[in-house]
């Protein structure tokens, strides 16, 4: 139910980021992460908002997992 | 090859196809997404096409479009007709019918002034652009929107904006699943949950799912390889007997959610009641301005009110929505109720249940 | 600020003769044009195309193009799809009162320099001037006239099981470049209209292959929506590979960040092109040579299962049913 991008950060200034992917650039605002992401770093857009900052060893861990044998996460 | 491509690579898919094909042996599954935009990549992908006969997949409650309520329609449509009131909202909204068959898209042809926005921040520069007029924006989605709303009337107060108003239509999933799996004609044997509602509210939500209810659930990601491991994983949870909560979005998904969101989400919001379309009240499952925002309510400062309406005859979206029945089952499916001339919003919504169906469904001939 | 559009520029009288004069004729003008007789006299050798189309677009200016610009193109390229060489263009303006002189001239020399890249003739014109907001800025109708070239006519219902479809290049560019522009939705992409005419190519392939069955461009409604019409006309299905369509990276970025399908935007510059599949590889060569067509490719085939329907076939294997939209695509946040 919600359309998210993972964008690249270009610059910062103060709750505002310019981000970047595959060409398309966007302003967009960072009032509802905690911490602020470091340019480069990738940034989940849902509504021109970032709500998350890519975790990209996740990523990469995921489809290890699969291609490996796996484990159930519990929580 | 890097992760995106890798959850889209063919190859690895297969495997995950093999796998569920084999955890599949002496079962079936019937489980259920949440989400609209999974029943979207369900179906664009082809995901639904591979899957084998045993595994069933059923369309939930997840599309905030699908659930905005008639009453909700007649209230903003009763706002859209005001020569001073300009309607800010989202595209997803404009074409879903309210009593009588009526629509932003039609208001807007018979002069309501209405922007389609790509962001709620985007309604603040028409508010400011039209100092003389009332801008009020539709305050759609669930959790992974309403704090991007949140946020935005923060920044409407911290610029002194006047003439900036919400109608809060929000949904919130925990409560709304809750109120579903209440109902025993339910048989849903697994959860595909939602992925961007996670990054908001954690997993912790989503506790009684495995502990009061038994059902496997995992909290999954949008791409195809995505889809097919959270399908896998459900699989073997219930083949093994051990239904859990599994975060299977962990690039996105934190186990504890976004804290931050949630802080701004609830200074400007609170739980209250909410009107979901097919299904009714569902007590605490929507947010109503707090006190210290309630200026920006837009019942209260332009004086509406939700109306009870009547239901649309014949139109069976609750039943639809609870997954009890698939939406060819609906008698006024692809008949009276069809993507040009919707009954319920199961139908506009373009991840809306019945029309994913209609757009994705194909009945090829034997063989296939 | 420029000097803006009156009524009285729409009249009839001296204030529209100077118009005339001043803008259209400056940058249209031709001897057939000049004669200023109420209608022109042409004297077709044969078989005539003949099509019109209105244009409306919002912005008037966009990067690759602008209203001008698509009005010669968009009819240009329609008689070109009959395999039709275009000979002649009439153009119709409404214009607002009010709209700035400045970009009206902008506008007309933009139309002169695309009819002389099609190598037509614009003979014959009307401009009324409406009172403000009777009209968005401009509207032109454009009709073109063409001498048909090859016969039978490549058309719509000539699709025929075995067959193979060719698509000239990228697809959404045009859609996406109009709808990024417009206010409300806030980026800036590096992405352009692929805006031109196509009848220098298409004569190209019509005359080195007369088996061509279908020519068409996608324009409104995007690739999706115009192969479903053609699978109607011909009452055969068309199975599509959806690895082998190419969307530029920014397109599809651009799309999934508001929610929409490349398939289904529009395209001012492709060509889709049905035939036989043993000249499949001959008319790729063609295509190819040309520089409208230099990504050229096969993407699908005409099967005689599911008449009437376009299947996608998935880059994973599986398949989906692409039907054609209820009305225009909006973004969408869910």
């Amino acid at each position: 139910m919600c359309l998210a991008v993972p964008m690249e950060v270009k610059h910062i200034e103060g709750d505002v980021a310019d981000v970047e992917i595959g060409g398309v650039r966007k302003q967009i605002r960072l009032d509802l992460i905690g911490d602020k992401p470091q340019v480069g770093e990738f940034v989940i857009i849902h509504a021109g908002f970032a709500i998350r900052i890519l975790n990209r060893e996740e990523a990469m861990e995921t489809i290890k997992i699969f291609q490996d044998g796996w484990n159930l996460e519990l929580i | 090859m890097n992760s995106s491509e890798a959850l889209r690579d063919p190859e690895l898919c297969r495997g995950v196809l093999g796998r569920i094909e084999e955890a599949m042996h002496g079962q079936s599954l019937r489980f259920m997404e949440v989400c609209g935009t999974h029943t979207v990549a369900l179906f664009r992908s082809g995901v639904h096409s591979l899957l084998p006969k045993s595994v069933v997949h059923l369309t939930g409650p997840g599309c905030p479009v699908c659930v905005t309520h008639e009453s909700e329609v007649a209230a903003y449509l009763e706002l859209a007709e005001r020569s001073d009131v300009i309607i800010a909202t989202f595209g997803d909204l404009m074409r879903v019918p309210g009593p009588g068959g009526a629509s932003l898209k039609k208001a807007q042809a018979e002069g309501a002034r209405v922007e389609v926005v790509y962001s709620p921040i985007d309604a603040l520069e028409v508010a400011g652009k039209h100092p003389g007029d009332k801008v009020v924006f539709l305050g759609i989605g669930f959790e992974t929107t309403a704090p991007t709303v949140a946020a935005t009337v923060r920044v409407a107060r911290d610029r002194g904006l006047a003439n900036f108003f919400v109608m809060p239509f929000h949904k919130l999933v925990p409560p709304a699943i809750d109120a579903l799996l209440s109902d025993p004609a339910m048989c849903i044997e697994g959860f595909m949950l939602p992925g961007h509602v996670s990054a908001i509210i954690g997993l912790e939500p989503y506790r009684p799912l495995a502990e009061k209810y038994g059902i496997p659930s995992v909290v999954a990601g949008f791409e195809p390889l995505d889809l097919l491991q959270a399908i896998l994983l459900m699989a073997e949870m219930k083949r093994q007997g051990k239904p859990r909560v599994v975060n299977n979005y962990k690039r996105v998904v934190a186990d504890e959610g976004n804290p931050k969101a949630r802080a701004v989400l609830y200074e400007v919001y609170q739980p209250g009641d909410a009107l979901w379309r097919g299904i009714g009240t569902i007590p605490g499952s929507g947010l109503v301005f707090s006190e210290a925002y309630k200026a920006f309510d837009a019942f209260e400062a332009l004086n509406v009110t939700l109306k009870e309406s009547k239901p649309l005859p014949g139109c069976r979206c609750g039943e639809v929505l609870k997954g009890i029945m698939p939406p060819s089952e609906c008698p006024l499916f692809a008949k009276a109720c069809t993507p040009a001339t919707p009954v319920g919003p199961c139908m506009v919504s373009t991840e809306g249940s019945c029309a994913a169906y209609h757009k994705y469904q194909l009945d090829l001939s034997p063989g296939h | 600020m420029g000097k803006k559009l009156l009524l009285d520029q729409g009249s009839g009288g001296l204030a529209s003769h100077r118009l005339v004069a001043d803008v259209f004729f400056r940058h249209l003008g031709n001897t057939i044009l000049a004669r200023m007789d109420d209608a022109a006299l042409i004297r077709p050798k044969g078989p005539l195309a003949v099509s019109t189309d209105s244009f409306t677009v919002d912005p008037i200016f966009f990067p690759g193009g602008d209203i001008g610009s698509l009005s010669v193109h968009g009819t240009v390229n329609d008689v070109a799809m009959l395999g039709a060489r275009p000979l002649y263009l009439t153009c119709g303006f409404i214009l607002e009162e009010g709209f700035d002189l400045d970009d009206l001239e902008r506008i007309v020399a933009s139309m002169a320099m695309a009819a002389k890249k099609a190598g037509v003739k614009v003979i014959a014109g009307d401009t009324k001037v409406v009172p403000r907001g009777a009209a968005d800025k401009i509207f032109i109708n454009t009709t073109g006239i063409g001498e048909v070239v090859v016969s039978p006519a490549p058309s719509g219902h000539r699709a025929r099981p075995g067959d193979v479809v060719i698509v000239s290049g990228s697809i959404g560019d045009h859609g996406l470049t109009v709808l990024s522009q417009r206010q409300g939705l806030s980026f800036e992409a590096p992405v352009h209209s692929d805006c031109a005419s196509l009848n220098h190519l298409t004569l190209k392939l019509v005359k080195g292959l007369p088996a061509v069955h279908v020519l068409r461009d996608p324009t409104r409604g995007g690739l999706a929506t115009t192969v479903n019409e053609i699978a109607l006309q011909s009452g055969v299905g068309v199975t599509l590979e959806e690895t082998t369509i190419l969307v530029k990276p920014v397109v599809a970025a651009g799309c999934e960040i508001l929610g929409l399908d490349p398939l289904y935007l529009a395209n001012e510059g492709k060509i889709i092109c049905i035939l036989p599949e043993k000249h499949a590889a001959k008319a790729l060569t063609i295509m190819r040579r040309d520089p409208l067509g230099r990504e050229a490719r096969v993407i699908g085939r005409v099967t005689a299962e599911n008449p009437g329907k376009v299947v996608m076939r998935t880059g994973l294997g599986g398949h989906r049913l692409m039907g054609m939209l209820e009305g225009e695509q909006l973004p969408r946040i869910c």
